[in-house]
């Protein structure tokens, strides 16, 4: 003990180390060793663990684990080499060679480019979106199945097949682990945006999954994202403007719902209790994403997740410039949700006709009110203030019994009781 | 006071399959426990133990290999503490993080030469 206080380990130290090891390791040994590489992650672990417990944490516990990790791939390294075939001075000479080759990837722009190439391959646009995500969160972001089936509201037997279907599925076609060049470059980042954006609202809109997992997957993908905006090469306006918007989005986390995990909608919200912290890095954020020519979707709805954040209150938002900007949004982004939430922003600007003609305009929309919950429930308030009592009643009742979240049943049933008999 | 020893046993981290944020978290539980034993002064030292090694046996003295007990009999390291009695030691075993992974600990006094 040597009369030291044993430390407090930085919150979710293991994980982003696991991320990072098994990224080294993996541009060591190669992704189709990827089995072995989890391996020798876990392995180091259980040492840390055992040695750990005992006696107070080294001073810098990052730099032990990454050694432990280090010394365990040259080992590795040693053992694959017939060294006895050898004369000892040759021997000496190749196990010092291995030494140095292995150091230099334990850099740390070394590891920061590791870490990249892992994402680039999690985030293969090859890969089933379900499997990018539950890959990404495994090898990346260090969760264990378990945790990643209560993130993703799964269970472990599926989580295992999707983890297992991937590796496979990358090893059996070669994917390389690099980071794409030239024109690939600009596909390859916005699948891997796309990736952490799915993350990030699995985390944030999942109403199913415990709070603290939920927080921790939005913690995530913000990290990642950062670790993109940090990079030389994935560091494009796109990147800063998704981390813009996840930071604005995350800043009203705590506020949608209450003690009693009732949603709280974004007219009751108090403002004050968003996190201005966060709201001020968003816009930051969202500043050093404003070069380039290209004007990504996340730019766009970062704009918009700023407008709400820069309205006082909810009578004062800009609804004008809101509709515009879903406008450029549906432009590059024509998909039904976009359209749900224009008709929204139209309600707000008095146009309450056009605003449901424009949902019941929507491709496929009877199927769509068939199986998602959120079309009802929007057609049912604008029935509901265009005093069209009986379809309001009708469409709320039906997204009511759509509906799987106990908290939306609880919101949309108080709705129901609103309504003029 | 009088000196005495914990004995840890339970499975193998290995078997346990822990996620890196369970691993952490379980770490975390130790220090709090040693943290506690160490404010009250009572904490003496301890050391983990290795998995695997050797046990040797028998008028012909056979060597066999670890591991040598079920997976939850493994001794997996050993604490010193200073406590009254054997009751109070064993009151403060019951700090012991592992008990619902698997794990056991024993409590002995150690044997003064006088």
């Amino acid at each position: 003990m040597n009369g030291e206080q044993p430390q407090q380990l930085v919150d979710h130290l293991f994980r982003h180390e696991s991320g990072k090891m098994i990224a080294v390791l993996t541009r060591i040994f190669g992704i189709h060793n990827l089995q072995l590489v989890e391996d020798v992650v876990q392995e180091t672990f259980v040492k840390a663990l055992q040695v750990w417990k005992f006696n107070a944490v080294p001073g810098n516990p990052q730099a032990w684990l990454m050694r432990v990790a280090k010394n365990a791939s040259i080992d590795l390294i040693r053992r694959q080499q017939k060294l006895n075939f050898v004369s000892d001075e040759v021997a000496a000479q190749l196990q010092a060679d291995t030494t140095q080759t292995i150091e230099q990837f334990f850099l740390d722009t070394e590891i920061a480019d590791s870490q990249l190439r892992l994402i680039f391959t999690c985030c293969h646009p090859a890969l089933p979106p379900e499997d990018q995500v539950a890959l990404t969160l495994k090898t990346v972001s260090g969760f264990g199945v378990a945790e990643i089936a209560r993130a993703l509201v799964s269970n472990e037997a599926a989580i295992q097949k999707r983890l297992y279907r991937a590796r496979v599925y990358i090893k059996n076609r070669q994917i390389q682990f690099e980071i794409p060049a030239g024109k690939a470059l600009y596909t390859r980042l916005q699948s891997v945006h796309t990736v952490l954006y799915l993350l990030f609202n699995e985390g944030y809109n999942s109403m199913k999954a415990d709070e603290l997992i939920r927080y921790d997957v939005c913690a995530e993908a913000m990290r990642l994202c950062r670790l993109l905006t940090t990079h030389a090469v994935a560091g494009v306006p796109a990147s800063f403007a998704l981390l813009s918007l996840m930071c604005l989005q995350a800043s009203r986390f705590d506020s949608r719902i209450n003690e009693d995990n009732e949603i709280i909608l974004l007219q009751q919200q108090d403002r004050q209790k968003w996190n201005h912290e966060l709201i001020q890095l968003g816009y930051q954020y969202l500043r050093k994403s404003s070069s380039g020519n290209r004007l990504s979707i996340y730019h766009i709805e970062s704009a918009i997740a700023a407008e709400h954040c820069m309205a006082p209150a909810f009578e004062q938002t800009n609804w004008e410039r809101l509709l515009q900007l879903y406008d450029m949004l549906l432009a590059q982004k024509p998909l039904p949700v976009v359209q749900l939430n224009r008709a929204v922003i139209l309600a707000q600007l008095n146009r309450l006709p056009q605003a449901i003609d424009s949902i019941l305009d929507i491709y496929g929309i009877h199927d769509l009110l068939k199986h998602h919950y959120m079309y009802s429930a929007v057609l049912g308030d604008l029935y509901s203030k265009g005093n069209n009592i009986p379809e309001a009643r009708r469409h709320l009742q039906h997204a009511y019994e759509l509906t799987s979240s106990l908290a939306e049943k609880k919101l949309l049933q108080h709705k129901l009781s609103q309504l003029p008999a | 006071m009088k000196d005495f020893m914990f004995i840890f046993r339970g499975p193998s981290y290995e078997e346990l399959q822990l996620s890196p944020e369970e691993v952490q978290a379980n770490m975390q539980e130790w220090y709090n426990w040693v943290n506690q034993l160490s404010a009250k002064q009572v904490y003496v030292g301890g050391e983990p133990l290795l998995p695997g090694g050797k046990v040797l046996q028998g008028s012909k003295t056979v060597v066999t290999d670890g591991p040598f007990a079920e997976g939850k009999e493994l001794v997996g390291g050993y604490f010193i503490v200073k406590a009254e009695s054997l009751e109070a030691a064993t009151e403060m075993a019951k700090g012991f993080p592992d008990f619902d992974r698997n794990g056991s600990v024993e409590v002995r006094e150690i044997m003064k030469m006088e």
